[in-house]
């Protein structure tokens, strides 16, 4: 029997269905988890199964976000996290991206600065904390340092990686117009290393708040990292858990952003 | 005047290991307009010769002159063509060529026109804005044939450029690019190690020898398979005659090993 375009017009139809329908069981699924983890954390909270005390409890937490936010010291303090992240982060790629092309481009450079990036690379660049906040004074400076420093090494030994696995036979194409080494660069290094620098980003967001909580921690004026540490010495942790949350948050946030930069970027590999 | 000289040229390559000499005192002179190919078995040295044509190697001897001027710089009046289209994937078919005219910084909107119209000539009419992953091998590989040409190269150096497509789309790209060659009376310069492919395009095949690379024979194809189209000459009763000679040179250069 032959099928007629209805039938697999029909079949295209049941196909496409099926295929919603896998998505709302998953996206039920991942909505139950999120509001039992809550439920579960009021009610345990509530019936003192948990310490209220330490682990406080969602409806306190939220309580307390309400009234922060109407006094206006929250959005201070998340503004400025958010400010000190983005720069540390940004600052950290393009640096590291930069040293990256500069190892290219002078490969001599790269091979005598080879042991002195791995001795870097495996030192806890957070232990640099205390050096950079003597060294910058104790404020936004130290702590954009700390969220970018952390991040610079890594990028670079990651991206200059990539920038020699390229393809040789690209830079030949370019070679064979006459293409001087800074048209090879622009022209195929670079862009053919856009999806390794993109996959840096997304290291590089979860670094750079590390970075920038620790050094908040250590200078100790505003910010999230400071209402954690602050929380902690007057043993007020339903104010640590509301930072905790505010920064997974925004992390997630951060992240699905340079996902959707990636998409941009690469839509057509 | 000979359009393109190389003069006793040879190329050694240097490891820690060793010292290869891939190329011994190659010497030959090709005219304007004329088709040939390099035939050999793997390790030859064809493609260190295109190399050293299209000065992307120095050689450690001799010269090449193209029409009496020594080539010893990346030069586009020599174009070059790979085993693979190596079409830049995010850049969409008609960026990709422009890129020698950009590079070369003659990328007027005549040029640019003439590029275009070099695409639509040669079958890709409408695919300006695809990019290469939406084209199929053997139009990937027009696509570069045309990045090539549009910079109006002099002689145009062929690195196997067929071997990656199946067979099918072998033989109607080897038309193609013989008849577009004609058309535009271009000097090519074809590296390949399939007999037939070497015949129906040529008009003198170079016969080389590895280890280390040499010219061991010349075989001047008759004027009677010249003028014939590949895929015609292919037919022809003096193909297989000449298949079988050249066949059995290459046979008598590897029991000599």
């Amino acid at each position: 029997m032959k099928r007629t375009d209805s039938d697999i017009q029909l079949l295209h139809e049941q196909y496409l269905a099926s295929l919603q329908k896998e998505k709302r069981f998953v996206r039920f699924f991942q909505l139950l988890i999120f509001l039992i983890f809550f439920l579960v954390w009021e009610v345990a909270s509530k019936q003192q199964w948990i310490d209220p005390l330490l682990f406080s409890s969602p409806s306190n937490i939220w309580e307390l976000l309400t009234e922060k936010l109407a006094d206006g010291s929250l959005l201070s303090h998340v503004g400025v996290t958010l400010f000190e992240t983005l720069l540390g982060f940004v600052l950290g790629t393009l640096l590291g991206t930069l040293l990256a092309a500069a190892l290219w481009w002078f490969p001599r450079l790269s091979k005598v600065a080879d042991p002195y990036l791995v001795v870097l690379n495996a030192m806890p660049k957070v232990a640099l904390g205390p050096i950079l906040i003597v060294a910058l004074g104790p404020g936004f400076t130290s702590i954009i340092a700390m969220g970018a420093i952390i991040s610079i090494i890594i990028t670079t030994i990651v991206v200059y990686t990539s920038f020699k696995e390229v393809d040789a036979n690209y830079v030949k194409v370019l070679k064979t117009f006459g293409a001087n080494r800074w048209q090879c660069f622009i022209g195929a290094i670079l862009p053919a290393s856009f999806p390794t620098i993109i996959s840096t980003l997304k290291v590089n967001v979860g670094l750079s708040w590390v970075g920038v909580i620790v050094g908040e921690f250590l200078v100790s004026k505003q910010g999230l990292g400071y209402m954690i540490i602050y929380g902690f010495q007057v043993f007020n942790f339903t104010l640590v858990l509301l930072s905790l949350l505010l920064i997974a948050a925004l992390a997630t946030v951060m992240y699905q952003a340079v996902g959707y930069i990636e998409k941009k970027l690469i839509k057509n590999r | 005047m000979k359009f393109l000289v190389i003069d006793h040229v040879s190329h050694t390559y240097f490891t820690r290991q060793s010292a290869v000499t891939a190329l011994e005192d190659v010497s030959l002179a090709i005219e304007e307009g004329e088709f040939v190919s390099f035939l050999g078995p793997s390790g030859c040295g064809k493609t260190t010769l295109l190399s050293i044509i299209a000065a992307l190697i120095k050689p450690t001897e001799g010269t090449i002159l193209l029409e009496g001027n020594k080539i010893d710089s990346m030069n586009p009046s020599v174009g070059y063509m790979l085993q693979q289209d190596y079409l830049f994937p995010w850049k969409t078919i008609e960026e990709n060529i422009f890129l020698g005219l950009k590079i070369i910084g003659i990328d007027t909107n005549e040029a640019k026109q003439k590029a275009l119209n070099l695409l639509s000539e040669i079958g890709l009419k409408g695919v300006e804005k695809h990019y290469p992953h939406q084209l199929s091998g053997g139009m990937r590989q027009r696509a570069a044939l045309v990045r090539t040409l549009a910079v109006n190269p002099k002689i145009l150096l062929l690195d196997e450029p067929f071997s990656a497509l199946d067979y099918q789309t072998k033989l109607k790209l080897e038309e193609l690019v013989w008849k577009t060659l004609k058309d535009y009376n271009k000097t090519a310069l074809l590296v390949t190690h399939d007999i037939g492919e070497a015949i129906v395009m040529s008009d003198r095949i170079f016969l080389f020898d590895a280890r280390p690379g040499r010219i061991v024979h010349t075989f001047i194809i008759p004027e009677e398979l010249r003028s014939l189209s590949p895929f015609a000459a292919r037919q022809h009763p003096r193909f297989s005659e000449l298949f079988q000679s050249i066949w059995k040179e290459l046979d008598q250069l590897e029991k000599n090993r």
